[in-house]
């Protein structure tokens, strides 16, 4: 008795549940409106025979509970009965199964104007490129892979040279034109998802997949990989932004193609000394920082990060949160550098200084520190090097109350919360692991060991 | 001479007489199934204490410094693997396989004693080098369950280098030891079957165990090519799963491999893997369901059939697990069709056990209750299979937290209510003793309505779209604020599940002491395992003569009978036998 009304009131209360809950699918911006539709009809149609089966059951447990008096029916088989009940499900595969193979032949077909873009996944990042002028996407290989190549464009392909390469995770699409996603990853598994156009699919290395969708409606949609893809899997972000067509063409307008990025001068030592000389007043004439003046250590920072920063800063992407004190006393300071070329000459003088070693000046135990410190070693390195490939700092000889601040920066949302900040959005996702103030000294007391 | 288990024994058997050899390097069948048994919930719990650090971290992120990014993909992992290997798998063939086998059909054991054992002892070490794992540098794999290379095995992943390999290592050992007792199941059932046992007299709990242990035959070995493979990858630098790549900025001498073959491999041992376990849970639920509604199964030969399409069939869907994983769209219509058309007799198997209560006379028993929760959960988790096994609505909800409740409620909830209600029906022939019923009854309201409570709403975070094997949501703009308490609920519905099988481990153990005396067959059931002449029963299960069997698994309240259960060793009198035996083999 107990148990037939708990399955009545389990059938209701998930009724109810659907009902009345508020989760349900983001609202669509794509063309695949079908896709939604065939999980309507496989809803309804599993949703009754969900009801219709626990009910019964239920009515059988309460109907023919046990009574000393009675016995069972005996009856092993009916043969009709089996028939019909086989017939009815078929008929409700199939109706459940016809609407799916039909979407899934217009999903297969890509329309024939559909444009190209391809899509990069790498551990924990997205890139774009676009096929630029000619059309074509140019040839690309793993072993073409480097720093100053991070698409693997091969070097003898002239349908690469006015490729539009998109080192970012942001995506522009234009509306209502068909797209075909090219799905290609430099190291592991990753999957492009997009909630809101429905549609998603697995990148692997080694091979090129794809997708396609007509973005429906203008905004701004998370990218998320959807494909376990390491430690930081759940960090790895991007934004796909649909324009109208002129905004698009004006976004596109602005990124570097293949063969600008490759005409782009190294920085000059030299006159970075110069240049440096503002900045020397706070960091220190070796780059080594200084704790009174809040100014953290330069030297053994690798030029591309403090480029990154420099370029944060001037952009308002660093130390513009009100309740960013020593960031907001930077923000100028980084606007005096005048051009892309002086950002450049100052981050290759810094490059030439020799690493500090500054004394620790937090209590924690190196020890307990260790264990966490293993997530951050998977991007930022075992040694606490840092990593260009994943745009990871160097951490090792850098001032601990430094890294301390920074990290509660991250935490609360001070540091890394602008959505142009790919890596900063990350560290504040990594930065939440770790809440204790313990924890924080014991990590920063074994970072001093290496 | 023939074989002991097949044979009667006029003379006394040679009984194990030392500790060592009754219970430790036992031949017995029935001390390997509790040896298969213990371990197999051990491990069980190890994984349970795992799935419960995994929910604190999403129910209450920020709050607990000892789980990190790092640390919860080490859980996920050997959370998943150890549940459906090492708990489900060997749980219900190595443990009840191996019990039930021998005395359903009337044998005095499994037909290789000797290889039986070393099953068990090389299952155990299997085990013992899985959670070795936990203990070395870098910890266990953190990779997923299903192991996907590159990321296996390379910087970025937790336990990449040690503990992959031991996890490689560990789960070829299983395959050896599955294969050792396997061959013993399926040679036991076409070999020692008793007189009369014909194979469409055999319960539906043999039938399960039977196909399930000759898919694992055939499924394993997949499985192990892709260890040895993967490992091969790993330690000598072979390119099996391996294409030219960039790891962390590393140009590694890696070339030509596809990881989208190890995807194959993995999962064509992985859909099987399912129906593996599915399969002798489908077999005991349908005899708990008969004997404790006192009524024959509904359709017995349909079942059976059911259990041989499904087994078959299984073989032939594996790629739904790939719809996205950037193989040939086309594929999508073919495993699309397959994997639709095996819910036909998954559905009719389901029709059937509840017709089987329909006018029965349902006592509701521990067992019972767990059997019919799993008619509910199991309903709730092959109807949402719909869903992902449509090619086209796998699109949106692949790699959601969809995905993580449909497999919970249909290969973790389901056969775990089974093997609660199996464990309860035989626990009386098994130790003698009977359980303590209200014990037995609060770890089923627990477990049944807290299990719904976890699972239902983790469904509507998948429809949402969060992703399954994140540390932590983040924010984004299509997953609202109520989501992050719906995961606080899901996580305390999921630590009360846990905390509430004390009652279930408590009354196990105080039970096989304390327990009420069990009558020999307390269920008034038919089939051959009560009809032993000790309960329960000893060594070689019959004493000098081996039964005969006269009739089906499911004579109850056959119409005329003085009982409302003949025994299938009960010999067919005159005036029913048009009744029961036609009737059931027409």
């Amino acid at each position: 008795m107990k148990l037939a009304i708990v399955l009545v009131l389990l059938v209701i209360g998930s009724v109810l549940f659907h009902f009345l809950s508020p989760w349900w699918f983001t609202p669509l911006a794509s063309n695949w409106d079908t896709i939604d539709t065939t999980i309507d009809v496989t809803f309804w149609i599993t949703g009754a025979v969900f009801i219709a089966v626990n009910l019964f059951m239920a009515y059988a447990v309460y109907r023919y509970r046990h009574n000393p008096k009675r016995r069972a029916h005996y009856e092993p088989e009916n043969k009709k009965l089996e028939w019909w009940l086989t017939i009815i499900t078929t008929v409700g595969v199939v109706a459940m199964l016809a609407p799916g193979l039909v979407v899934w032949a217009d999903f297969v077909k890509v329309p024939e104007d559909a444009d190209q873009v391809e899509v990069l996944g790498e551990q924990w990042q997205w890139s774009y490129r676009f096929p630029g002028e000619d059309g074509k996407l140019g040839a690309v290989d793993a072993r073409w892979i480097g720093p100053d190549n991070p698409f693997g464009m091969a070097p003898d392909d002239p349908a690469g040279a006015d490729d539009v390469l998109v080192r970012s995770n942001e995506l522009h699409l234009p509306l209502d034109r068909p797209v075909k996603l090219l799905l290609r990853s430099r190291d592991v598994l990753h999957d492009f998802a997009v909630p809101q156009f429905r549609v998603k699919m697995d990148l692997v290395p080694g091979h090129v997949s794809y997708v396609w969708f007509t973005p429906t409606r203008t905004g701004k949609f998370d990218v998320l990989c959807m494909e376990l893809c390491g430690i930081a899997h759940y960090a790895m972000r991007g934004y796909v932004v649909v324009d109208s067509n002129e905004d698009f063409q004006s976004w596109l307008g602005e990124q570097p193609t293949w063969s600008e990025i490759q005409g782009i001068p190294p920085g000059d030592a030299v006159a970075g000394q110069g240049q440096y000389a503002t900045c020397a007043a706070c960091h220190g004439a070796q780059g080594e920082g200084n704790e009174a003046l809040n100014a953290p250590a330069l030297a053994g920072l690798p030029d591309w990060y403090i480029a990154r920063q420099l370029a944060h800063y001037r952009s308002g992407i660093r130390g513009a949160h009100p309740e960013d004190t020593y960031g907001q006393q930077m923000a100028p300071m980084a606007n005096m550098l005048p051009d892309e070329q002086s950002v450049r000459n100052v981050t290759a003088y810094l490059d030439s200084l020799p690493a500090a070693a500054p004394a620790s000046t937090l209590p924690g135990n190196p020890k307990a520190g260790a264990s966490h410190y293993t997530t951050c070693g998977a991007c930022h390195g075992a040694q606490a090097q840092g990593n260009y490939a994943l745009q990871a700092p160097r951490l090792a000889g850098q001032q601990d109350w430094y890294l301390k601040r920074q990290l509660d920066n991250f935490r609360q949302g001070i540091r890394g919360s602008d959505q142009r900040d790919n890596y900063g959005h990350q560290m504040v996702l990594m930065a939440r692991a770790l809440q204790d103030e313990q924890s924080v000294n014991d990590l920063l007391a074994y970072l001093n060991t290496l | 001479m023939q074989h002991v288990a097949i044979a009667d024994q006029p003379d006394e058997l040679h009984d194990p007489d030392t500790f060592i050899t009754k219970y430790i390097w036992s031949q017995d069948h029935k001390v390997i199934a509790i040896q298969y048994g213990l371990t197999a919930i051990f491990v069980g719990l190890v994984a349970l204490v795992l799935s419960g650090l995994m929910r604190l971290q999403l129910g209450f992120p920020d709050t607990f410094d000892f789980i990190d990014p790092n640390a919860y993909l080490q859980f996920v992992t050997m959370h998943g693997m150890i549940m459906v290997i090492y708990l489900l798998t060997a749980l219900l063939l190595g443990g009840f396989g191996n019990y039930l086998i021998p005395l359903m059909i009337g044998a005095r054991d499994m037909v290789f004693p000797y290889m039986n054992m070393l099953s068990y002892w090389t299952y155990l070490l299997s085990v013992i080098v899985l959670l070795a794992s936990f203990f070395v540098p870098g910890g266990p794999t953190g990779a997923g369950w299903t192991l996907y290379p590159p990321q296996a095995i390379l910087q970025g992943t937790p336990g990449y280098d040690w503990g992959i390999i031991l996890m490689l290592a560990s789960l070829a050992i299983f395959i050896v030891a599955f294969t050792m007792g396997g061959l013993n199941y399926v040679t036991t059932v076409l070999q020692a079957r008793t007189r009369g046992m014909t194979l469409m007299r055999m319960p539906l709990t043999i039938w399960g165990i039977f196909t399930a242990t000759v898919l694992g035959l055939l499924a394993f070995p997949a499985l192990l090519v892709s260890a040895i493979m993967m490992m091969l990858d790993k330690v000598i630098g072979t390119s099996f799963f391996m294409p030219a790549l960039v790891s962390l900025g590393e140009n590694l001498d890696y070339t030509g491999g596809s990881p989208v073959l190890f995807q194959h491999l993995f999962w064509f041992f992985g859909h099987p893997e399912v129906y593996i376990v599915a399969l002798p849970a489908f077999g005991m639920v349908s005899d708990v369901l008969a004997t404790h509604a006192r009524k024959n199964i509904f359709g017995y030969r349909m079942m059976v059939w059911a259990i041989v399409a499904i087994g078959g069939l299984s073989f032939i869907v594996w790629a739904h697990h790939m719809y996205v994983s950037g193989m040939h769209p086309a594929f999508g219509f073919f495993f699309a069709t397959t994997t639709l058309i095996i819910a036909v007799p998954t559905a009719l198997k389901v029709y059937n056990w509840v017709l089987t209560l329909w006018q029965g006379n349902i006592h509701l028993t521990v067992p019972m209750l767990f059997a019919i929760g799993f008619i509910f959960t199991f309903t709730h988790g092959g109807l949402t299979g719909l869903f992902l096994g449509n090619v086209t609505i796998d699109l949106p909800l692949s790699d959601t937290y969809f995905v993580v409740a449909h497999f919970h409620m249909v290969m973790g909830v389901s056969p775990i209510m089974v093997l609660f209600a199996a464990i309860y029906h035989w626990y009386p022939l098994m130790t003698g003793r009977m359980f303590n019923e209200t014990l037995g009854k609060l770890h089923f309201w627990f477990t049944f309505l807290g299990t719904y409570a976890i699972y239902l709403p983790m469904h509507y975070l998948g429809f949402l779209g969060v992703p399954r094997r994140y540390f932590a949501m983040g924010s984004t703009d299509f997953i609202p604020e109520s989501a992050v308490s719906l995961n606080a609920s899901i996580t305390v519905s999921a630590l009360i599940v846990g905390v509430s099988q004390l009652f279930f481990l408590y009354n196990v153990f105080w039970s096989m002491r304390h327990g009420k005396k069990a009558e020999p067959n307390p269920w008034h059931a038919t089939s051959l395992e009560w009809q032993t002449p000790d309960v329960p029963p000893h060594h070689g299960n019959w004493g000098p003569e081996l039964p005969t069997v006269y009739r089906w698994a499911y004579d109850y309240s056959v119409p005329g009978a003085p009982e409302d259960y003949i025994p299938q060793n009960h010999p067919v009198s005159a005036e029913e036998g048009t009744a029961g035996e036609e009737e059931a083999h027409a």
